[in-house]
């Protein structure tokens, strides 16, 4: 007993000494591999594509926004989106200028957001790399209003990049856009809302 | 106290894990921080609704790849009485075309029934107003030459009497969403002046020019052009206006009520005669229709 005591403290010594210097490293070490968890486990993308459509029979309307960033949290299945009003891009300039100034009001509410879930989420059954097609719940924010939606998108991830896209209608009434009634023919009540991102992972 | 000190580093290793996570919990809120670009140079647009303030021009160019068609109508003055039905009964008129090559780069031609002269110019949007920059410039280059018989026709007459020019410097700011200013160092050169006492044919003048939305759609509009005492011998007034801009979609309707008959800088800034005071005052309107002909130029 007493050998094994004297052995046992010769350890608890020996890695006594040891110990403050390894807990730091240690320490260190986990810091720096628990950031890596975190970054690895998102993937983001600055330039992502959010388009929108709008048919009447009076006149097609198309806008799209190649700056707009998303980020994904592989772990929880996470998705946050946001486009910037302004970088909306129309065909016609002085449709834009209306569009930032009249409908959207971009100066009061400057960006539009989606912030959302994917329905029964498993991570394992998603890296795959092949395409699946997923049930996404969330808030979408434009105008200043906040819109519970339901979507479906397609999503692909493997090889350390992830593809998604996704399509869904929008009534324009829900986001208290009022549209006057000279044009009322020309700007359709539900528009398609397209958007495709490519994400890397992400990096600070 | 090694002891400590290796702990308290540990201590805050640990916590710094701890806040790492919990500030990125929120996606949207590392999104908006970290990830989506901040557009410092975000420049400015729709300082005003369209190119013209009223009679005279503002800061905006027609876009590239655009034609704006612009209807200009001034009727006679409210003050000839009933028998004219108080000025509707005459009118001047107006037509022009402005094309915009860039963004940037604007060219026009008009033709007014007043003097019945034709005009060009060139517009330059030279600086753009950002968070960086506080106004918006644009130089403004116009040549007019007025069609009229000549009124001595037995002396020797050069095409050269019949021309005009005008340069300006135009500077905005829009202040807010609602107002905009802008103020306009201007220039007019005529080669022909209608009195000889007339010695100098530069007429300086500084316009100052804003607007008020009172909605996204709707805004007034005032504008003033200052003739700088002693570069003008024709006893004229200065040019005052005020207007509406009613913006329809395809459309910028502008009325107005002004006490300048000519629609171009070499007429309304050293032309005008309207005395304000005596009732002077012409009610008109500006049609404006923007067109897309090209495939629309990035301007960056």
């Amino acid at each position: 007993m007493v050998e094994h005591r004297g052995i046992i403290q010769l350890i608890q010594t020996q890695t006594y000494h040891i110990n403050m210097k390894t807990k730091l490293i240690l320490s260190i070490t986990l810091v720096i591999a628990s950031n890596l968890a975190i970054a690895q486990s998102k993937f983001f993308t600055r330039n992502g594509s959010v388009s929108f459509f709008s048919k009447t029979p009076m006149e097609n309307i198309e806008a799209v926004n190649n700056q707009s960033s998303a980020i994904f949290d592989t772990e929880k299945g996470e998705i946050a989106v946001s486009a910037q009003m302004k970088g909306f891009e129309f065909e016609k300039a002085l449709m834009q200028e209306h569009f930032n100034e009249n409908y959207v009001e971009s100066d009061k509410f400057p960006s539009a957001t989606f912030k959302g879930t994917i329905k029964n989420y498993s991570k394992s059954a998603f890296n795959t790399g092949e395409e699946k097609q997923v049930d996404i719940e969330g808030d979408l924010t434009l105008h200043g209003v906040a819109k519970h939606i339901t979507t479906t998108a397609k999503i692909t991830s493997g090889e350390g990049k992830i593809a998604a896209s996704t399509e869904f209608n929008v009534a324009v009434a829900d986001f208290n856009i009022k549209i006057p009634g000279a044009v009322i023919g020309n700007i359709a009540e539900s528009i398609l809302v397209k958007a495709v991102f490519q994400l890397d992972p992400y990096t600070k | 106290m090694k002891f400590l000190s290796y702990s308290a580093i540990t201590l805050i290793l640990w916590l710094s894990v701890v806040f790492s996570l919990s500030a990125q919990d929120d996606l949207l809120d590392m999104l908006e921080s970290d990830i989506a670009p901040k557009d410092e140079k975000e420049f400015v647009y729709a300082t005003f609704k369209t190119t013209r303030i009223i009679n005279g021009q503002s800061v905006e160019n027609t876009a590239g790849g655009h034609l704006n068609f612009i209807i200009g109508h001034r009727f006679g003055k409210i003050n000839d009485g009933a028998y004219e039905f108080f000025g509707l009964d005459q009118a001047t008129i107006r037509l022009g075309l402005e094309y915009g090559i860039t963004d940037w780069l604007n060219v026009g031609l008009g033709r007014s029934s007043f003097m019945k002269t034709a005009d060009s110019y060139l517009k330059i949007k030279a600086l753009k107003q950002s968070k960086a920059f506080p106004f918006t410039a644009t130089l403004f280059s116009s040549v007019a030459a007025n069609g009229m018989k000549w009124s001595e026709p037995e002396r020797d007459n050069f095409y050269s009497s019949r021309l005009s020019f005008a340069y300006q410097l135009l500077m905005a700011r829009k202040f807010s969403n609602a107002f905009s200013l802008q103020i306009t160092p201007s220039m007019v050169h005529r080669n022909l002046v209608e009195t000889a006492d007339d010695q100098n044919d530069d007429v300086f003048a500084i316009g100052f020019g804003g607007r008020i939305k009172i909605s996204n759609r709707v805004s007034i509009n005032g504008e003033y052009f200052y003739q700088l005492p002693g570069t003008n011998a024709d006893k004229t007034y200065d040019a005052v206006a005020l207007g509406v801009d009613i913006e329809t979609g395809g459309h910028v309707f502008q009325f107005q009520v002004t006490n300048s008959k000519g629609m171009i800088e070499q007429y309304f800034i050293p032309m005008t005669t309207g005395n304000l005071l005596d009732g002077d005052i012409y009610f008109g309107f500006n049609i404006n229709r923007v067109f897309t002909i090209g495939k629309k130029k990035k301007s960056d």
